[in-house]
């Protein structure tokens, strides 16, 4: 080991302790579902990578990994998206503006949005799945500079678990992206569709022999979505997954996130299919 | 250890009590082999007094007693339920706290609490080599434990080519020993062919040499060296357990489905002894205890294991819920993943998870029961992906 060079990159803040950040402003998305808007306590400028997470930290109750779902308008907090499951997402879901928490992060790597240039890209997203690929989408959509166009395909269980339908509904009516949605159960009112995700991907047209993909949702849609863009000529090494495990440290030293030889929370969350394809078909990897 | 006998001292127990003053008296704490709950465990030690003078262990599947030797030996055991990473990766740590003010405000603390200079006396040629793997996942990726590496960078070891092996060994398989290979200060090897031992010992490191030269022992002779020499061949010689690693990450990962994971799973109980006893394991978890008026939090890391059904918990339940599942990762990771991860093996070869195993699972039986079942069975695994 080589000592000096270890203790030049030890201490990026935040990494093993957590900082003090302060909520900005919460809202409610669905009626499980709360974005916080949450900014360094320092004052400090944040930064991120579409498709990385962070450790949100509640004294007294714990920390869980939730994904970074938007900047802030100002570009000066973080937008992290919490679906009430357990005791810390209901403790963050409940959370005011100007309440305090702990952050470690951003951790992991994030979408190659870099790799669809040139390219369509295609993206597959399925419940809180929308909230980790969100900031990607926006950024291909950012870049005027891009060459193919983006396609947005979104399932939930019902309309009313649509998540982010003001982001679907802009996109798809100024036209930077063609949007197609579609749920488990429809409910009063709905005239879109009713099926899984994977059942809607004819209803765009894209060149699926050069087209990226960014899939993200339960691993089992995941597998599903991924079993079609193969079969429609999608190149594994361009069709990329955000999985989820049970990240704890954060950064490739507790163990606990390991699939095969991969830590989730430092070699992905976004993984290209091609390198976890035998990975993911292993029950109780 | 063919080097030069040039920089070869001689010394005796009195030589070594000697060693242990001086590093004493330097601010070290040392800590050794002593005898403790029927065990050869480490702690603190203060002369050649608190080694297990005349112990030795007699170790198989399941089992570890200790017994008493015909001579005086200081190191003639193989290796306890204790390794090294108690005292560079402690099995629990306070790493900060955090105080809510009355307003709601947090303030975070890291909390290095204050690290001890280590001195260890008698580490073996395959716990060397665990602290070389640990060193590796702790201070070798992108992320580092500070912790971990101010502990290590301080301590002073002193290694021992061993002269005992126990049946549960395997060291020779893993290439990690029985000799010490490098990363001492200052490594020994006992002569027991007299009433009183003696040791050849070397140092690697400046000040490793700069202690022995304080000890003012004469250099060894040519003979002691040869002796030294035909001890670690003798270990050698007696180590009878074989893993053959030819392969063997392919082989493991080409197993994932063998029925064998069920065979074993119906004899392991989970209890996590294997993962504690390892000198490599490294997962661990970071726990929260508060006051009671919820103000004050004291976050502590502890030793973990694979093992445990929380270990795998996401919001969607535990992936690894079976025994089966979580044997294959353990044994699969230990010897397999590993090495694409950290570029080595996860295991020495020391035996300790055979022998603290309360049903006796044999690591090296599993593996070639499942190269056994690899070998012979067709090729579907590879060919299906």
């Amino acid at each position: 080991m080589n000592p000096t060079e270890a203790i030049a990159t030890t201490e990026a803040s935040g990494d093993t302790v957590p900082s003090p950040w302060v909520v900005r402003a919460a809202w409610r998305e669905l009626s499980d579902t709360t974005s916080l808007e949450i900014a360094p306590a320092d004052g400090s400028t944040p930064r991120f990578q579409p498709g990385q997470f962070s450790m949100l930290y509640m004294p007294g109750i714990g920390d869980i990994p939730v994904s970074v779902s938007a900047y802030s308008d100002d570009g000066k907090a973080l937008v992290h998206t919490v679906r009430e499951v357990g005791a810390v997402s209901a403790a963050l879901c409940a959370m005011k503006a100007g309440d305090w928490l702990g952050v470690r992060g951003p951790f992991g790597n994030g979408w190659p949005v870099d790799a669809a240039a040139d390219r369509d890209l295609i993206v597959i997203a399925g419940g809180l799945g929308l909230a980790p690929v969100r900031p990607a989408i926006q950024q291909a959509i950012d870049d005027s500079g891009r060459g193919g166009k983006t396609v947005v395909f979104y399932g939930s269980r019902s309309p009313s678990a649509l998540l982010f339908r003001d982001d679907l509904l802009q996109w798809a009516v100024s036209g930077v992206a063609e949007v197609r949605t579609t749920v488990d159960r429809a409910e009063p009112g709905w005239r879109g569709n009713v099926g899984l995700v994977t059942s809607i991907l004819d209803r765009a047209a894209f060149d699926a022999e050069s087209a990226v993909a960014f899939v993200c949702g339960p691993e089992v849609m995941m597998r599903f979505a991924v079993f079609d863009l193969l079969s429609r000529g999608l190149s594994a090494d361009r069709i990329f997954l955000s999985l989820e495990r049970n990240m704890h440290c954060g950064i490739g030293l507790c163990g606990h996130c390991q699939l095969g030889p991969k830590f989730i929370c430092t070699d992905g969350p976004v993984f290209p299919y091609s390198e976890i394809s035998d990975l993911l078909t292993v029950r109780g990897l | 250890m063919q080097e030069a006998t040039a920089s070869q001292v001689s010394l005796t127990a009195r030589h070594i009590d000697g060693l242990i003053e001086a590093l004493r008296e330097d601010g070290y704490t040392v800590v050794g082999p002593t005898v403790a709950d029927s065990a050869i465990v480490y702690d603190e030690i203060a002369s050649t007094a608190d080694l297990p003078e005349g112990w030795t262990d007699m170790q198989q599947p399941g089992k570890y007693r200790l017994s008493r030797r015909d001579d005086r030996a200081l190191f003639g055991y193989a290796v306890g339920p204790h390794s090294w990473k108690k005292y560079l990766f402690p099995s629990s740590l306070k790493l900060w706290s955090t105080e809510r003010a009355e307003d709601g405000a947090l303030k975070i603390e890291a909390g290095p609490e204050e690290v001890p200079k280590y001195a260890f006396i008698g580490v073996r040629g395959c716990e060397m080599a665990a602290i070389r793997v640990q060193d590796r996942v702790f201070a070798g990726g992108r992320h580092h434990d500070s912790d971990y590496m101010t502990r290590r960078e301080s301590a002073f070891i002193v290694a021992v080519n061993c002269g005992q092996a126990a049946e549960t060994c395997f060291c020779t398989s893993m290439g990690t020993g029985p000799a010490v290979e490098s990363g001492y200060d200052i490594a020994l090897t006992e002569l027991l062919d007299e009433a009183e031992p003696r040791y050849v010992a070397e140092a690697e490191t400046s000040i490793g040499a700069a202690y022995l030269q304080r000890l003012g022992a004469a250099d060894a002779t040519a003979q002691d060296a040869e002796a030294a020499q035909q001890v670690v061949e003798k270990t050698v010689a007696s180590i009878t357990k074989e893993l053959d690693t030819d392969g063997i990450k392919e082989m493991l990962y080409g197993s994932r489905e063998d029925n064998r994971w069920d065979d074993v799973a119906s004899r392991c109980l989970s209890c996590t002894n294997c993962t504690m006893v390892c000198p490599t394991c490294f997962c661990h978890s970071v726990t929260e205890t508060s006051d009671l008026q919820m103000s004050s939090f004291e976050h502590t890391r502890q030793w973990d294991s694979c093992f445990s059904m929380e270990f795998t918990y996401v919001a969607g339940g535990v992936v690894r819920d079976t025994t089966r599942s979580r044997y294959r990762q353990w044994l699969t990771h230990k010897l397999g993943s590993w090495i694409d991860q950290f570029g080595t093996s996860g295991c020495v070869g020391c035996g300790r998870c055979i022998a603290w195993c309360p049903v006796g699972i044999d690591i090296t039986e599993e593996a070639a029961a499942l190269r056994k079942s690899h070998e012979s069975s067709p090729k579907e695994v590879e060919d299906a992906t």
